[in-house]
């Protein structure tokens, strides 16, 4: 191979120090820590699999492994069909393409903390536009503070909002790249509105809806900043998500050996979770 | 419509006439020095080049000395390697083993943006955002030319081309054939030391290619640089090139004088690779001056008189199969026609033999009642007659 | 199957026209009738695609009509037209199986599954594409690919009229003549009304047994194959049809006969027009070149193999000529000899003498 270009090392070379720097050598840290027991002072002790052990039997974190997958479930339930309805409700030529664009964008250009605040304000009972007009006006009793219902709808709303925008988006893209002549050709052959979408639309947004949905389901089961502003886990600890969960044995408890080695953990679910649903997705792709 | 003429109208194209009108010489203007320049370049020699992915030999190694002043086309069907070859010999795909010369230096290791080459695709490459006038003038704001020198050479182009009107457009306000001649007129403008021209005319309608295939030639006449033209049409290989190198399955098969490689194939393959419809071909067998192919005998004629007796495969283009008998073509043959076919002067019909199926090609439009027999004449004067195995030639026509 | 009337057509794609010049369409009267094997033939944008698309009732036309059968379906949405049309690109249905796509147009009209099976088996066994019926289409090559699309078009049997919008676009250069000759033989097996739009002559001149040719959104000729090739009623179809195409010399008119450079030339008939600018219109293949006849130079041979193409010139007239024998040289002085019984006289482009029947 004469002729191979090796200076393509040369442009890989600085994301790789990137990825080392960001990635590899704080998760060695974790690693290190989540088998060892440390009271401060950088005095170690080892625990070999202790920590593991425990937590694997553990009430509370069962407790907040559900919650994690019941809220990442739900949203992807809501998100993803509502995104496509959006997406196929859109117009594609013409003077509004750009102003739907950007409407649809708009909630994804707020940050996490703020959107937290945001909706935190926004569902007070007594100066909160929201929850004063549930409460006041149309006589329902909405208190975040102390239903979790309340709560759970809140955090599934806010989240609704501010990311069904992506599934649109990317839906969108996968949309607007069908030739006419699909649709040309369905009206001939007769197919109804609903084949339209089943084998046409469907088929040719596969692609992005994959990634859509593997980002949507990453970003979710990460989720931290919005709820933590928004209900700091509570009532109770009925919105303390994995995420929460974590930081409060973290940084309240500061039992860094457990607490290392749950995100160890998370970090297996989430990595076996995309890739198992990318595999399946792309399967029929491969062939 | 009125008063249509086809250097009017339709063809908007009679480059020719400015051609002459531009060409260097002593009749030209001074504008015309512009375009005046030395031959940068010789020869483009490969010397043994292949190309290997995933282990898989993709182009065979090959050796080629292409010279300027005539075209040098590839001529090969879809997946012959034609595209992997230029793109080799351009410097845009790797090569496995040996080397690219051109006038003599090694180039194979220089990147394509040093070798001062051109290349026009298949697909109408323009950029988009460009005007036309920006686009023929990209390289040579690249090079780094004068402004005033640029706007020279843009518009020489551009009037050769026929492209002065469209100057200020975007590509997509131009036709198809107004976007590879904006590409064409890049390739001009640049003057390369090489000119790749990669299927160019494919997707134009045929009208258009007709004209402009005949425009090609003169285009790119004394321009010193040396122009590789792939195409999986014989006939344009016939219409433009001096030499040829007919390419089968990333090999090139023969190379060589455009007409001798037509009328003197090498090989089975490399006869049937410069034939459109296919060529016709069947085994035979001669015993004394006969030749027996199914049914039908013939005594042999021309070279093939001297073979020795034994099996051979006969070889034949399908316009020496006529519907009609005439003094040459006198070997009759029974077959039933399958297809017919009709171009606009041209008809032909595939038809089934005993020994195969087989193609005629005749002129005018001629009336075939598909499913029936119907009588074919063979001119044996124009067989190719090559050992089984179709590697060599045994005897073809004087 | 349905005979198909276009009344009165003009469409422009812009809101007010106002000059004729903006109408793609300019007037289009046409009779198809039922079975028959049509074909569209024209440069790009001389508006066959316009006409195809109001044909299928994807286009509304912006004045006249068209009737399937003496029934006006102008104002009829594509489905309800009961028609079939194969696009430039193959329009396949990618999750499902061929035979899924191949039956989708019967069973979105809840045509049974037995007859269903029996009608894609039978299209299937035509376009020879049985061994594929269980894979998926995704998978399958271009042309394969547009074999399900034009097996999708054909597979109803009562449609009105199927269309092909150029389907062999996509098709390699050496599979084209495969399908070409598939769809003429389709045709004469399933007898039904196509409509195939093309700039390709030999596509249209293979599958039709009339071809209509069209330029800047007017019909110029209708006609056979061999009227086409041999009596062009204007000098656009001449030039269009057969390649080389027609030579269109601009001639003199005098003494009642036709003079090219000087020469007197002698036409197939009588003269039917007597206004317009004259034009001789013959074709290079009825072009001899002899020892006698009008005196011309040779600029340019072209030597494709099956014979040779010579340009000469007369005065400042090219003049093709098609010779199957030794060509001359170029530079070399020959006389042209015109086939009389295949010389025309165009004025203003249109047809103007009487031919006798050949």
């Amino acid at each position: 191979m004469r002729t191979q270009n090796n200076k393509a090392w040369f442009f890989v070379l600085p994301v790789l120090l990137l990825v080392a720097f960001n990635a590899l050598i704080p998760m060695m840290t974790v690693v290190n820590y989540s088998v060892q027991e440390t009271f401060g002072n950088n005095v170690f002790f080892w625990e070999g699999l202790r920590w593991f052990e425990e937590l694997l039997n553990s009430d509370r974190f069962h407790a907040a492994l559900g919650r994690q997958f019941l809220f990442t479930g739900l949203i992807l339930l809501i998100e993803v069909p509502l995104g496509i309805i959006i997406a196929l409700s859109m117009p594609r030529k013409g003077p509004w393409v750009p102003v739907c664009l950007v409407l649809m964008a708009l909630p994804m250009l707020i940050p996490w903390n703020v959107v937290g605040a945001m909706w935190n304000i926004f569902t007070l009972p007594d100066i909160g536009l929201l929850g004063y007009l549930m409460n006041t006006t149309l006589g329902i009793e909405y208190d975040m503070t102390q239903s979790p219902f309340a709560a759970w709808a809140t955090i599934i709303t806010m989240d609704v909002w501010h990311w069904t925008s992506l599934v649109v988006l990317l839906s969108y893209a996968g949309l607007v790249s069908i030739p006419d002549a699909y649709y040309q050709a369905a009206k001939i052959d007769g197919a109804s509105p609903f084949k339209v979408f089943r084998y046409i639309q469907l088929p040719k947004m596969k692609q992005v809806l994959t990634i859509a949905i593997l980002l949507r389901f990453m970003d979710s089961f990460n989720i931290y900043t919005e709820v933590f502003v928004l209900t700091g886990g509570g009532p109770g600890n009925s919105t303390t998500l994995l995420s929460i969960d974590l930081v409060k044995i973290a940084l309240g408890q500061f039992d860094l050996g457990p607490a290392a080695a749950m995100s160890l953990i998370y970090f297996a679910i989430t990595l076996l979770v995309s890739w198992l649903f990318y595999t399946l997705m792309t399967k029929d792709d491969a062939k | 419509m009125t008063n249509w003429s086809p250097a009017g109208q339709l063809s908007n194209l009679p480059v020719w006439r400015n051609l002459r009108r531009h060409r260097p010489g002593p009749a030209a203007g001074p504008r015309s020095l512009t375009l005046t320049f030395q031959s940068a370049l010789m020869t483009l020699k490969t010397q043994n080049i292949t190309k290997v992915v995933n282990g898989q030999t993709h182009i065979k190694p090959t050796t080629l000395t292409l010279e300027t002043g005539h075209f040098n086309v590839l001529l090969g069907q879809t997946g012959s390697g034609k595209t992997s070859l230029i793109k080799m010999m351009a410097g845009l795909d790797p090569i496995a083993d040996g080397q690219v010369l051109m006038d003599g230096q090694d180039v194979t290791k220089l990147s394509t943006q040093k070798r001062n080459i051109s290349l026009v695709h298949q697909f109408f490459v323009n950029y988009p955002h460009m005007t036309v006038y920006d686009n023929i003038a990209s390289p040579l704001k690249v090079a780094g030319m004068a402004k005033s020198e640029i706007q020279g050479r843009v518009e020489e182009a551009a009037d050769i081309l026929q492209l002065r009107p469209m100057l200020h457009r975007r590509p997509h306000e131009l036709s198809g054939g107004q976007q590879q001649r904006t590409a064409l007129a890049r390739a001009i403008a640049k003057e390369s030391r090489a000119v790749f021209l990669d299927e160019p005319l494919a997707n134009l309608d045929y009208k258009l290619r007709e004209e402009l295939r005949e425009q090609l030639p003169e285009l790119f006449a004394g321009r010193g640089a040396v122009v590789v033209y792939a195409t999986s049409e014989p006939e344009e290989a016939l219409l433009l090139g001096g030499y040829t190198g007919l390419m089968d399955d990333g090999h090139v098969v023969q190379f060589g004088r455009t007409a001798d490689l037509y009328r003197t194939p090498g090989s089975l393959t490399a006869a049937a690779v410069f034939s459109d419809p296919p060529i016709n071909k069947a085994s035979v067998t001669k015993a004394g001056d006969q030749i027996t192919m199914g049914d039908a005998s013939w005594t042999a004629q021309g070279a093939a008189q001297g073979l020795s007796d034994g099996d051979y495969v006969v070889a034949i283009r399908p316009h020496h199969v006529t519907p009609t008998p005439s003094h040459k073509h006198t070997v009759p043959l029974s077959g039933n026609v399958l297809v017919t076919e009709l171009s606009g002067s041209e008809s032909s019909a595939h038809f089934r033999l005993d020994v195969g199926d087989w193609v005629s090609l005749s002129h005018g439009v001629h009336p075939y009642e598909v499913g029936a027999d119907h009588p074919f004449y063979l001119d044996p004067s124009a067989c190719f007659y090559f050992a089984p195995d179709g590697a060599t030639v045994a005897g073809g026509p004087s | 199957m349905a005979k198909i009337t276009l009344s009165k057509l003009r469409h422009s794609y812009m809101a007010n026209p106002a000059s004729p010049d903006d109408y793609a369409l300019k007037q289009i009267d046409l009779d198809w009738s039922d079975g028959g094997a049509y074909a569209l033939l024209g440069p790009s944008g001389c508006g066959k695609s316009t006409l195809l698309n109001i044909i299928s009732g994807l286009l509304m036309p912006s004045e006249g009509q068209v009737l399937f059968d003496d029934r006006d379906v102008t104002a009829f949405p594509p489905d309800q037209r009961n028609i079939a049309q194969v696009f430039q690109f193959p329009v396949i249905y990618d999750t499902m199986t061929v035979f899924d796509n191949l039956a989708f147009p019967l069973r979105n009209r809840g045509v049974d599954e037995a007859r269903v099976a029996e009608r894609v088996t039978e299209i299937a066994t035509m376009l020879e594409v049985t061994d594929m019926l269980g894979t998926k289409a995704a998978g399958l090559s271009p042309d394969n690919k547009q074999k399900i699309s034009m097996g999708r078009g054909l597979v109803r049997d009562d449609v009105n009229v199927v269309m092909f919008d150029e389907p062999l676009t996509v098709i390699d250069p050496h599979l084209k003549w495969k399908l070409r000759s598939k769809l003429k033989e389709l045709h004469q097996k399933l007898r039904a009304t196509m409509i195939y739009v093309t700039h390709d002559q030999t596509e249209a001149l293979t599958f039709a047994d009339q071809v209509v040719v069209m330029q800047d959104g007017e019909i110029v000729q209708i006609g056979t194959p061999v009227e086409l090739f041999e009596r062009p009623a204007h000098t656009f179809v001449g030039h269009f049809i057969g390649s080389p195409g027609m030579n269109v010399l601009a001639a003199e008119m005098r003494d009642g006969g036709a003079f090219l450079n000087g020469h007197h030339i002698a036409l197939d008939g009588a003269v039917t027009a007597q206004e317009g600018a004259p034009q001789i219109g013959i074709r290079p293949e009825f072009v001899q070149i002899s020892d006698t006849g009008l005196p011309a130079t040779v600029r340019k041979v072209a030597d494709i193999g099956r014979h040779s193409v010579v340009e000469a010139m007369v005065g400042d007239t090219a003049i093709k000529a098609i010779t199957e024998g030794t060509a001359p040289q170029q530079g070399a002085a020959v006389h042209l000899q015109f086939q009389q019984n295949q010389t025309r006289l165009y004025r203003d482009g249109w047809l103007a003498t009487e031919g006798r029947p050949t």
